[in-house]
């Protein structure tokens, strides 16, 4: 089963990549996106880790590729891309030499490593007894963790958010008339 | 009084440093009387810090070295201003003060309505703090700098008069010429630094029993270069005749009495480095005065310039120094010296006078019967004639005897050398008293010829000019008494004082006499007498009966055209010379440092390239070298 | 029919790879700067699933927290690149990645 469900997303993870880089029409390159996105969010289901599925869902492919729809809507950015063009020579070769060095060796890694015992990690007290709770005890782990250990770093995202809202209203204002930019 | 031995340079400093800033106010007379007291004052300490050495034993009178402060501290250079008191310098000091004040003196006198007067002052003041500079160091870097101290002030005196462009030229000439010198004396400091590891006195003499032969050679021979340079020896004399451009008292001061000496007091100063080099270095310097004498001898004959008779006749004389230096006598060299001083400046102080009262004509054949109207000019003039002409007992002959001693006992071919120089010297010294004091007056030919207005005729110099006469006269009489020879008739505690007072420093390297030299000796002195009779003899029959035509051929009054020689080698194989090295300085050495320049400029718009300003092809770059790092990482940790 | 071949950590950690990859060379080959972002995406994503195969297999929570951090600041990252690309393209109707190099040395 668990076999069926990865190769199953793996396919739609896969699938969606190509799409993203292959495709010349924005907006399908965005909805190839969302199947990527989706098939990710599978895959977390399949490692338990439920929450942050949820939260892929709704924030990855429920807000950003929202966003980035909006985005070439608003300014017709919809045009087809050439992709037979191509004005500097060197790209393509070395995206092919850079990609697959960079998959050989990371692969390589990966599979010489695979029979290594990894080091043992004690959970913390509240995040145990968390996690030998019921249904919900993913997400009562992950808040455990986050609001326990990790709230100086949630504290600081929040002003991090506040600061791109900010920072995005003040970029993308219209000059007012008379106004330079 | 031995402490204020720091006092003697720092007077004549004190009053060169007053006159810069007051002298116009003082004006003339008043700073050149300022001057000569600085000088004189430095002439009293002088004697005080003498009468203290006199009272101490022998042994007791070296290595008293009073340091100032510490100079140039630098790892292993230490050089310290110290001044060393002991008898060679204060011998120096005692006939530099005291013949300098008395040419101050009569400068003051004989500059007197120069619009500069206090500017003259000023440069004498200067001088003179220079010269104690260089006698007083108890190393070589103090008296390096005080040497180029006395080559700057010489230049700036001798074209004192620069409006006349001869006078600017021949302060360039002294100063080129002197700079050839100098480069030798630097070479002999690196030399001494390298061997010994110090420049002071007392460790380069020290160490010249320990040095090997060449090393002590070639400090030798390179201090010897600096002397010749200097002291106006064969190749470097040049200088000298042509500075006669300067005011009387300049030539009278530098020329004669002070700087030119500094070069044999620099060799003597360095006898034990003489002692340890090969045989041939003093051979060398002997050999190099005695050339220099007679040379110099013969283009005396011939010139007609009052003060460029007495210019060669002081290159002459000089020569005899080197040559008693060469034969390793350095107490007669410093005796000659010191009698030199004496007669040589009465000369020139006299010669000043007569053209200060010949109202600035310099030409001898203008001149003459000028005896019965400048009485004390010609009777001073003449006591400076017979000591320098070596008639007993006027003090040139007893130096000038124990030099031709040691040089018959160093050689017989240099004693020749020496003898006919006597002679000569006795010859064309009598044909310059002859010209100028007694004769027909010639006066008025001049007078007619350059169109001259007003009264041309000669008189007698002011008592500021003429009481230094007076006093120099009366020391060329006496002055052989400080080192009378061993004669029979002579009482023994009267005889080689100087030689007692310079013992401690050239005790080991002073050459003794051979028995038979010294029974000669009498004989010697007679012959030198018999030269010199020769001389003056020769001359008054020429020159004052006209029994026979005068022999002045134009070669000796070019001085052997070796002037226009040293031009047209600089002029034409020089001057390439210099423009090959201009060359290799403006393309190869200035070509480097520009080409390192334009490589790296070139380098650079090379590496501007890689900054396309697209993010894709940062993105491929960065890329690369996250290949790159996984690269090393996997390599590294032995995955492979 | 039941697989014999179980699905382990290997298996993520491949895949994640691989997705890792296509963003990269999407990075390098596109022009358009709103899909140049996307590939960004891809990555951002490809590291997600990096953390959460490993937590899983290290019995670390903290990995998942990663995660969603991540997710945060890829959220902030999106915001501000996009108002970036429409702040430009306003003025440069039309523009390509390789239009945009002021920043040529």
């Amino acid at each position: 089963m668990e076999l069926f469900v990865f190769v199953v997303a793996a396919a739609m993870v896969l699938g969606g990549a190509v799409g993203v880089i292959l495709r010349s029409h924005p907006v399908h390159a965005a909805l190839s996106l969302v199947l990527t996105l989706f098939g990710v969010a599978v895959l977390f289901v399949a490692q338990e880790a439920n929450f942050l599925a949820a939260v892929q869902v709704i924030v990855y492919s429920g807000a950003i590729v929202v966003l980035f729809l909006f985005v070439i809507m608003l300014l017709g950015v919809d045009k087809v891309e050439d992709l037979k063009i191509e004005p500097f020579k060197i790209q393509r070769p070395a995206a092919v030499a850079v990609g697959a060095g960079l998959l050989s060796l990371i692969s390589l890694a990966i599979l010489v490593s695979r029979d290594a015992t990894p080091p043992t990690v004690v959970p913390s007290d509240a995040v145990q007894a968390a996690l030998d709770g019921a249904h919900d005890s993913n997400i009562r782990a992950i808040a455990r963790d986050v609001f326990g250990d990790h709230v100086l770093a949630f504290e600081l995202t929040s002003v991090l958010l506040v600061i791109a809202v900010v920072a995005t209203v003040l970029l993308a204002r219209k000059p007012r008339k008379g106004e330079k930019t | 009084m031995l402490d204020l031995v720091w006092l003697i340079p720092a007077l004549p400093l004190m009053g060169f440093l007053v006159v810069l800033l007051f002298g116009r106010k003082l004006g003339d007379p008043r700073s050149g009387y300022f001057a000569t007291a600085m000088v004189a004052l430095s002439f009293a300490v002088t004697v005080g810090v003498y009468l203290d050495l006199m009272s101490l034993t022998a042994d007791e009178r070296t290595g008293h070295v009073q340091r100032l402060f510490s100079w140039i501290p630098a790892g292993a250079l230490q050089v310290d201003l110290a001044f060393l008191a002991d008898p060679l310098s204060l011998t120096m000091c005692l006939f530099v003060t005291g013949i300098g004040s008395l040419i101050h003196l009569y400068a003051v006198g004989y500059m007197h309505g120069d619009p500069r007067f206090s500017k003259f002052f000023l440069y004498l003041n200067l001088f003179a703090f220079s010269m104690l500079m260089l006698v007083l160091g108890s190393n070589m870097l103090v008296t390096f700098l005080g040497w180029e101290g006395v080559g700057t002030c010489s230049y700036l005196l001798i074209a004192f008069w620069h409006e006349k462009e001869s006078a600017a030229t021949a302060g360039k000439k002294a100063f080129i010429t002197n700079r050839v010198g100098d480069w030798g004396f630097m070479m002999a400091m690196f030399i001494a630094f390298w061997a010994v590891g110090s420049l002071d006195y007392s460790v380069v003499n020290g160490g010249a029993a320990g040095m090997s032969t060449t090393t002590a050679t070639a400090i030798a021979l390179f201090c010897f270069v600096g002397a010749c340079g200097k002291s106006a020896q064969l190749p470097l004399y040049l200088w000298l005749p042509d500075a006669m451009e300067g005011p009387t008292p300049v030539s009278a001061l530098i020329h004669a009495a002070t700087m030119v000496t500094a070069g044999v007091y620099l060799m003597v100063r360095i006898n034990p480095l003489l002692g340890a080099a090969d045989s041939y270095a003093p051979t060398i310097i002997a050999i190099v005065g005695a050339a220099t004498a007679l040379f110099a001898a013969t283009i005396a004959v011939a010139q007609n310039d009052i003060k460029k008779v007495l210019a060669y006749s002081t290159i002459s004389q000089l020569g005899y120094m080197f040559l008693a230096v060469g034969s390793g006598a350095y107490v007669a060299a410093i005796f000659h010296m010191v009698t030199h001083a004496f007669f040589k400046a009465l000369l020139f102080l006299g010669a000043g006078s007569v053209i200060h009262g010949m109202h600035h004509q310099q030409d001898m054949r203008f001149m003459g019967a000028l005896r019965k109207l400048m009485p004390i000019t010609a009777i001073t003039f003449i006591v400076g004639w017979l000591a320098i002409a070596g008639v007993p007992p006027f003090a040139g002959f007893w130096s000038k005897d124990e030099i031709l001693l040691f040089a018959y006992d160093k050689s017989p071919i240099l004693y020749a050398v020496g003898l006919i120089t006597a002679l000569l010297t006795a010859y064309y010294m009598t044909r310059q008293v002859i010209m100028v004091f007694f004769g027909k007056a010639r006066w008025h030919d001049a007078h007619e010829e350059h169109n001259a207005h007003g009264d041309l005729t000669p008189h007698e110099s002011p008592p500021t000019m003429v009481l230094p006469l007076v006093v120099l006269a009366g020391l060329s009489i006496v002055g052989g008494i400080i080192q009378l020879p061993s004669w029979s008739w002579i009482p023994s505690n009267l005889t080689h004082r100087l030689e007692g007072w310079l013992e401690p420093i050239v005790h080991a390297n002073e050459h003794e006499l051979t028995t038979s030299a010294h029974d000669l000796s009498g004989i010697l002195a007679l012959v030198a007498i018999a030269c010199a009779l020769a001389g003056i003899t020769a001359a008054f029959l020429i020159y004052a009966k006209h029994k026979a035509k005068p022999i002045e051929p134009q070669i000796l009054a070019d001085g052997w055209g070796y002037d226009r020689a040293v031009s047209w080698a600089m002029g034409k194989p020089g001057r390439q010379a210099f423009d090959g090295i201009a060359w290799a300085d403006a393309n190869i050495i200035d070509g480097a440092v520009n080409g390192s320049g334009s490589l790296v400029t070139g380098a650079a718009r090379q590496f501007r390239k890689v900054q396309s300003g697209n993010v894709r092809n940062y993105a491929a770059a960065i890329g690369c070298g996250v290949v790159l790092l996984l690269l090393w990482f996997v390599v590294g940790r032995a995955l492979l | 029919m039941t697989a014999a071949v179980a699905v382990t950590t290997t298996w993520y950690l491949l895949l994640a790879a691989m997705l890792f990859v296509i963003g990269v060379v999407g990075v390098m080959v596109r022009r358009n700067p709103l899909i140049l972002f996307m590939c960004i995406e891809l990555m951002l994503n490809a590291v997600n699933l990096t953390f959460v195969a490993l937590a899983r297999r290290m019995g670390d929570i903290g990995g998942q927290s990663t995660v969603f951090f991540v997710m945060v600041v890829a959220a902030a990252e999106v915001v501000v690149g996009l108002g970036i690309i429409v702040a430009i393209l306003r003025r440069k109707p039309g523009a390509t990645t390789d239009d945009l190099s002021e920043l040529k040395g």
